[in-house]
């Protein structure tokens, strides 16, 4: 039987795992993984898959930056509104409501700290909605998507012990 | 120098050769490995080094801190074990400390001590040391390498003074239910055996609840139950292991442990602490990766025709060898492939025409090991 759990469980550990490896790994049969892989992507519980990229090693580094968005709302106004409108831009990589001293927290990537400089003023902070909006920028990203930037592999176990 | 007799009666462990083997090459996918291919969880680390800057570092009591010893014992409740914290818990260095100081503190010269294999490779050099005589049990690929009334009978065991295993077993994967259990529980008892349990898989049990003989009628009084930190944790190097048993026997073997090796690495009884209140977690985790990884290595060997046993704990799989002897095999194998696997003949009777798969390596290299093995014997 294999589980949606399970499944999800792969998924997370790696998602370029093949079908015949993940029935291998559940003990069951590769349709059986195809139709549950489809089912979580038909009701959305799998939104896609990325690679995970540390951008420090690349020839062109993207500059990111986390923002701190303040907003007020009014009758006709609420936080999917404003999400949505935010959230469309390509540029923005996460935005999330968060609870605490402000209201959403924003993720942009680009190429130049020019560029998402450009993008806060000219594109969010003009937002009606918006009140403030705090930018932090990104000097060194240790860890994402649970996955430790710099952990050296190496196996510094004896090749054979009993 | 001269050694003494005792050293001179135990050769050097068979793994050895095959390891210098293995060292030779850069190149080597080991599935050779006795350890987890994890490090041990991030909590118990940073406890460790906490404990380090704080300064803790002078011996702890004779039997551990009584704050692990009370974790311990809270523990193994899990299996239904129950131990006092004071009377019924040692803490060693290793549970090979703890298997070691069992076969000291309770075998007599000449004793006979009955050991169930294939094996971890440390028993029966440990029973020699001890001045015992070693009686193999030869364990069947037939019975899934369990221990059975049938093969303690026809070995000789009635005559043992101790018996000594270990389930989930290293070499085989092979575990041993409640009901299994019984029938070894019932010839111990009949015969008068006192037995060494050694469970240091016991987290890694995947298609059945661990069970303990000490938790069988009239067994807990007969049986030191030996478990430790290193596989569950993956905390090996950091040298933590326990026993437990009734008041009189652990006194005994603390008798020997004050005055060899006084207390267990303190470091390592912080890291312990923190592994067993916080860690459940990682545990967990670790648990089902390897059972992915199980089931992986069983299905390819299915796919490729190599006949290997239903391993259900541990991290080890017993395929038999596809061809020949299996020492040639392995050679041959590692050779050719750059593939490790251990023979079976390195873990004593019962594991001749087998190889040892170890899965404590990640799901890339078990995949492309399996499909340099498969091209191998094809």
């Amino acid at each position: 039987m294999s589980s949606r759990a399970e499944v999800l469980a792969l998924l997370d550990e790696n998602a370029r795992y093949s079908i015949e490896d993940m029935a291998r790994q559940t003990e069951t049969e590769p349709e059986e993984i195809e139709a549950t892989l489809e089912q979580l992507e038909d009701e959305g519980v799998v939104q896609g898959y990325r690679a995970v990229i540390d951008g420090s090693k690349l020839e062109a580094e993207p500059v990111q930056a986390v923002v701190e968005l303040n907003v007020t709302l009014d009758r006709e106004t609420s936080y999917d509104d404003i999400a949505e409108r935010v959230a469309r831009f390509p540029m923005v990589e996460s935005l999330q409501l968060v609870s605490g001293d402000f209201d959403f927290m924003l993720t942009v990537k680009g190429d130049s700290m020019r560029e998402v400089s450009a993008f806060i003023s000219n594109k969010v902070a003009p937002v009606p909605e918006i009140t403030q909006t705090v930018t932090h920028y990104v000097m060194t990203t240790y860890k994402s998507h649970g996955i430790n930037f710099d952990d050296d592999h190496d196996d510094d176990r004896l090749s054979v012990s009993p | 120098m001269n050694s003494a007799d005792r050293v001179d009666r135990v050769g050097p462990s068979g793994i050895r050769r095959f390891f210098e083997l293995a060292e030779e090459r850069d190149d080597v996918i080991s599935l050779g490995v006795g350890e987890p291919d994890f490090a041990a969880p991030w909590a118990a680390r940073d406890a460790a080094i906490t404990a380090l800057e704080q300064g803790r570092t002078s011996y702890t009591a004779n039997r551990g801190k009584r704050e692990l010893r009370a974790a311990v014992a809270d523990h193994v409740e899990q299996y239904g074990l129950g131990y006092d914290p004071d009377e019924g818990v040692l803490v060693t260095a290793g549970a090979s400390e703890a298997v070691d100081l069992a076969f000291r503190a309770f075998i007599n010269p000449g004793d006979t001590v009955a050991v169930a294999q294939p094996c971890y490779v440390s028993y029966a050099p440990g029973v020699k040391f001890a001045g015992g005589e070693v009686l193999p049990v030869r364990t069947r690929r037939t019975d899934e390498f369990k221990l059975t009334r049938e093969v303690l009978r026809e070995s000789g065991a009635a005559a043992a003074d101790m018996l000594v295993y270990c389930y989930p077993n290293n070499p085989t994967g092979a575990t041993m239910t409640r009901e299994e259990l019984a029938e070894v529980a019932a010839f111990a008892r009949e015969h008068d055996i006192m037995v060494v349990s050694d469970e240091i898989y016991a987290a890694l049990s995947y298609d059945h609840e661990h069970a303990s003989i000490a938790t069988l009628p009239g067994m807990r009084e007969r049986t030191i139950v030996v478990n430790g930190f290193s596989k569950a944790y993956a905390m090996t190097g950091l040298r933590l292991g326990y026993a437990l048993g009734p008041a009189d026997g652990i006194e005994a073997m603390n008798r020997i442990h004050q005055y060899t090796m006084l207390s267990a690495p303190t470091t390592a009884q912080y890291a312990a602490i923190e592994a067993l209140e916080s860690c459940e977690e990682e545990l967990a985790a670790m648990r089902a990766e390897y059972d992915r990884r199980r089931k992986l290595v069983l299905s390819r060997f299915e796919e490729m025709g190599v006949d290997c046993f239903r391993a259900r704990g541990a991290f080890y799989a017993f395929p038999a060898c596809p061809s020949g002897d299996a020492d040639a095999f392995a050679e041959a194998l590692l050779e050719e492939t750059g593939v490790a696997m251990v023979p079976g003949t390195a873990f004593g009777a019962g594991g001749e025409g087998h190889l040892r798969v170890s899965y404590a390596t990640g799901v890339d290299e078990l995949k492309e090991a399996l499909n340099r093995l498969e091209r191998f014997v094809s």
